[in-house]
């Protein structure tokens, strides 16, 4: 019996209302976008939470990511919005191809410290470079798209529609990639890998695939955030920062490629309110808000959806 | 000579203070199988408590040289308190799930008791040079080193010689190397696991406390000391393989006089010291060092 | 199929739902009569005791005053020509992506924005502030990047960049030290560390060619053990330290170098000495320079609005006297007061004409005169002050006080500081 897979019809549907809705929300459109930013970090990482694999070091893509942006923008000044998520996207996936041959090899907690060493090793090539202003970072010129300027000015609608749209198309493919044999492989990676030798497959080229995949768009996800932001710095690849995705992957769940965008969303409104609310006890807040979850959501926010989905 | 004589110094003193607080981490994460992302917090837990209870008794003329006794007082009863308070009123409800909802745990666990640390002691430093000083300072290689860091070295071969004995020799020592080995087995032979658990992370606890307790002499304690100390002792962990006391200590070793010699001869490498060593290490040994031999399912 | 799409209309209620809901709370109230302020500083982690929460109270201490009308010396009228001031608290902890979003969320709450320790966080923050036209106030963040690399219309900076204080420190040095051979440095390992030892060493160099450069320690920022690094440092054999150490590292520092004696080798300069200097000074030897990043605390000139600031500061707060961060608080509300009278603006929408009174503006704060000479108008500068540590009958004094006039140390309009350092100081 073939399954006929919602997703991408869900997610078509979720577009359209953002982008509906995006004119009459202003205030909390850059909230939004960098939701959506963090959010395609989250998702690469679910790619390898599903094949049993945790990466401590996400952030190393992010900031590499961002770093081509703002440095192809700042120093060689191409203003393309596209152009730039493009170069983004390929310089970390090239990035994580060569990284993968090594990295493959390795499980569970040393997989997740390798990737820490790793990043916090480029966080520190960073820290001492200072033409790219060390700690400091720097700011990323506008960006410009079709003719008109889309970051950096107070009209936000731009930026949020190319961060929904980029969102969308790399959630469709992504769900496709994982809806493939070599997609469905995960689960069963994580089960057991000496069953999936016996069966023929290669594990590690599997795992490298899916490494490649999540590098790619943790750097996609750190171009976004960097032309929404308009600005980098080497605090990104610091292993806290790969820490907070790990935990938005884990709060949103790992059940659909929606659940990383839904979860990130929510972490990042929950941070703000505690923020504004208690500017002096919001790590208790939040600290509290996300013990809550995970007592009465194990399997994240998406098993509300699932559980939705099984009683309908 | 003289330099390659403070080299091992200052790096001895520095992998002492790693064993100390790597020494919790990796026996709660071989009896438990937790990574406790909260051991910081223990850590800064102890220097607050060692800083507030020696402060006290100073403050009141008693004998300073008893601050000693009440900097490992202070971090025994953190570990008392704490750590019951936390396996029992927490963990316990989150033993039969996946390693890293224990993970985020332990995380949420860490944001909590940041800002309980500050709702309790406040923002502003808190200073206890005393017991630093007291006990004066020795020349050795023409340079000046305080009694006070053989002190710390003390503490890390007692507590590390300590957990070894208790784990090689006493009854409850083997029975806790049998809960590590196999958790269902031992529950099935009758030990009582859920009590070894709750022992084994109150010591561990206590152990993070004290690495805290002893350190408070030397900075100020601040909100915020707790966070760079978790990356360090996973560092040390992983560098010496999970679960094994023999190679935290190897870790220790290795990461504080890389770092020394790094200090002492090109300074500008010392941010990547740590991070390097681990990726080298991991990289020849990717189940670090002393790596305990594992059981795969077929 | 029903069933199927039932789901999907389920999951798009939902997420309409949630985002209308968050929405309308984050809708800000209609601006009433008082002005908001929203001061952003560190009020958790390690910049929180020595910085953070200083400035903070420091604003509440102002605040109450100015809302009061006819306390603050020299600043008789009511809160801003007439209007009270709210003020709206934001923690800068959680790094410089974090600060952009709140400061964007702050900018829908208040009608301007005071605050920023952070170089990171001022340099992503300051394109914004002219992005949404919001008028904001850097009080105390040091890198001189800020107006070097660009001009601002809506982003003043009432408090002077680090490269002064570095300047100042080695001038100091060369002046009472005039024999001196070698230097060393022990400095955080970020842009502000390594930006205090570049200035400090690139003017060492102009005034003393012939210094050497013994060693130079770059500890991780909020390493907190320096076991090693002291141990480098004192078989350095360098006649001064250089350390732009900051709370909780430096005073870990103090605590563990003196006992080993190296601050009887050496002499020691801190240039964020001051803020220590309360609790610890007792512990900090005779002979060390300390530096207060300008005419604050112990330096600020005796005068009745450094008086009167002070003794309001301590009544409020237990006697604990304000440091510097507290100063350049209440310094860059007195600029923010200054200019917004000069202007008679009425409500916080003549802000344009605040801002063409605050270009270039000289006015009082408790650390004496300030005025906005740099940066097109934006940018204040102030001068400096160093001295040196003695004690005496069991109190802390100073003693070879210098006083370093700004254009002295400040490089001038259009200028970059190390290539003006590079160039002799060259006018």
């Amino acid at each position: 019996m073939t399954h006929t897979d919602k997703t991408p019809f869900v997610l078509l549907a979720a577009l359209v209302v953002l982008l509906a809705l995006g004119p009459f929300l202003p205030k909390s459109l850059f909230l939004l976008t960098m939701s959506l930013g963090k959010g395609l970090v989250v998702l690469g990482l679910v790619v390898l939470l599903r094949t049993g694999l945790v990466s401590f070091g996400q952030g190393l893509y992010y900031c590499v990511g961002a770093y081509a942006v703002g440095s192809l923008s700042q120093f060689a000044s191409v203003k393309n919005a596209v152009l730039l998520l493009l170069a983004g996207t390929l310089v970390t996936a090239i990035l994580a191809t060569i990284l993968g041959f090594l990295l493959a090899n390795y499980r569970g907690i040393f997989f997740a410290m390798l990737t820490l060493a790793l990043s916090m090793i480029v966080y520190g090539l960073l820290v001492k470079t200072s033409t790219l202003g060390s700690t400091d970072g720097f700011n990323v010129p506008p960006a410009s798209l079709l003719g008109k300027v889309i970051s950096g000015q107070s009209n936000q609608y731009p930026m949020f529609a190319l961060a929904c749209i980029v969102a969308f198309v790399a959630a469709v493919l992504t769900n496709s990639y994982l809806w493939t044999a070599l997609g469905q492989l995960s689960s069963a990676i994580r089960d057991n890998e000496i069953r999936v030798e016996y069966m023929g497959a290669s594990v590690r080229n599997a795992v490298h695939t899916k490494y490649v995949l999540a590098g790619a768009l943790a750097g996609l996800g750190g171009a976004v955030t960097a032309l929404a932001i308009g600005h980098i710095d080497p605090e990104m690849a610091y292993w806290t920062t790969s820490g907070e995705f790990v935990f938005v992957a884990i709060l949103g769940g790992t059940g659909s490629v929606i659940a990383p965008f839904l979860g990130s969303i929510i972490f990042e409104f929950i941070r703000t309110y505690a923020y504004q609310y208690s500017p002096n006890t919001w790590q208790l807040v939040l600290g509290a808000a996300l013990l809550l979850l995970i007592i009465f959501l194990p399997a994240g926010l998406w098993s509300v959806f699932a559980r939705l989905r099984r009683r309908t | 000579m003289n330099e390659f004589l403070a080299v091992l110094m200052d790096g001895l003193i520095y992998s002492s203070w790693l064993f100390v607080i790597a020494l919790g981490l990796t026996l709660i994460y071989g009896v438990m199988k937790i990574l406790n992302m909260a051991h910081g917090s223990f850590y800064a837990l102890g220097a607050y408590a060692a800083a507030s209870m020696v402060g006290y008794w100073l403050n009141h003329g008693h004998a300073p040289m008893a601050s000693y006794g009440i900097l490992v007082l202070a971090a025994v009863l953190v570990g008392l308190i704490a750590g019951p308070l936390i396996e029992r009123g927490l963990l316990r409800f989150m033993y039969g799930r996946d390693e890293m909802v224990l993970l985020l745990v332990t995380y949420a666990l860490f944001l909590i008791l940041e800002d309980v640390i500050k709702l309790i002691w406040g923002v502003d430093p808190y200073f206890i040079p005393e017991p630093y000083s007291l006990l004066g300072t020795m020349d050795i290689a023409s340079l000046t080193y305080p009694y006070y860091s053989f002190i710390l070295i003390g503490v890390a071969v007692l507590a590390g010689g300590a957990v070894a004995l208790v784990l090689q020799y006493t009854r409850q020592g083997k029975l806790l190397l049998a809960v590590i080995h196999d958790r269902e087995v031992s529950l099935a032979m009758g030990i009582n696991v859920s009590r070894f658990y709750l022992v084994t992370f109150t010591v561990g606890t206590a152990l993070a406390a004290i690495g805290g307790a002893l350190t408070a002499p030397t900075v100020s304690v601040v909100p915020g000391m707790g966070v760079e100390v978790i990356v360090l002792a996973f560092a040390v962990v992983v560098i010496g393989g999970l679960g094994s006391l023999e190679g935290a200590a190897l870790g220790a070793l290795i990461v504080g006089l890389v770092r020394s010699a790094a200090v002492h001869y090109l300074p500008q490498v010392e941010l990547f010291c740590i991070y390097s060593v681990m990726a080298l290490v991991l990289i020849f040994r990717p189940k670090g060092l002393f790596a305990a031999a594992e059981v795969r399912k077929i | 199929m029903q069933r199927n799409a039932s789901r999907i209309i389920r999951v798009l209620a939902f997420t309409f739902c949630l985002i209308l809901v968050l929405t309308l709370a984050a809708t800000p109230g209609a601006a009433q009569q008082p002005v908001k302020v929203g001061v952003v500083t560190f009020l958790s982690g390690a910049a929180a005791g020595p910085f953070g929460v200083p400035a903070k109270q420091a604003a509440e201490v102002m605040v109450e005053a100015l809302n009061a009308g006819g306390k603050v010396p020299g600043y008789p009228a009511k809160g801003l020509n007439g209007a009270p001031i709210e003020l709206v608290f934001v923690d800068e902890a959680g790094g410089t992506t974090k600060q952009v979003t709140e400061y964007r969320n702050l900018a829908q709450r208040v009608d301007l924005v005071i605050g920023y320790i952070s170089s990171g966080d001022c340099l992503a923050v300051a394109p914004v502030a002219d992005e949404l036209k919001k008028l904001t106030i850097f009080f105390d963040c040091g890198t001189p990047r800020v107006f070097e690399d660009a001009s601002y219309k809506y982003l003043f900076r009432t408090g002077a960049t680090s490269t002064m204080d570095n300047v100042a420190a080695a001038m100091y040095v060369v002046d009472t030290k005039p024999g001196l051979k070698k230097i060393a440095g022990i400095n955080q390992n970020y842009s502000w560390g390594q930006d205090s030892w570049n200035d400090f060493v690139a003017t060492m160099k102009v005034l003393k060619p012939n210094v050497q450069v013994a060693t130079a320690q770059w500890p991780q920022l909020l390493s907190g053990q320096y076991g090693a690094e002291i141990s480098a440092l004192l078989s350095s054999g360098a006649d001064v330290v250089h350390s732009s150490f900051w709370g909780g590292d430096m005073e870990a520092f103090v605590l563990q170098a003196v006992p080993r004696g190296l601050f009887k080798k050496s002499t020691v300069v801190l240039t964020c000495g001051e803020t220590g200097m309360y609790k610890l000074g007792n512990e900090i030897p005779d002979g060390t320079i300390i530096g207060a990043r300008g005419p604050f605390d112990m330096y600020a000139p005796d005068t009745a609005l450094n008086r009167w600031f002070r003794k309001a500061y301590m009544d409020k707060f237990g006697g604990v006297p304000p440091s510097y961060p507290s100063y350049k608080m209440a310094q860059a509300l007195l600029g923010l007061k200054s200019a917004w009278e000069k202007a008679k603006a009425k409500s916080p929408g003549d802000a344009d004409k605040v801002i063409a009174s605050f270009e270039h503006l000289t006015f009082e704060g408790p650390g004496g005169k300030v005025t906005m000479g740099l940066g097109k108008g934006h940018q204040a500068v102030q001068g400096m002050v160093f001295g040196t540590v003695k004690h005496e009958g069991g109190k802390v004094t100073y003693v070879n006080v210098k006083h370093y006039p700004a254009d002295k140390v400040t490089p001038p309009e259009g200028v970059k500081a190390e290539d003006w350092i590079k160039s002799g100081f060259k006018k």
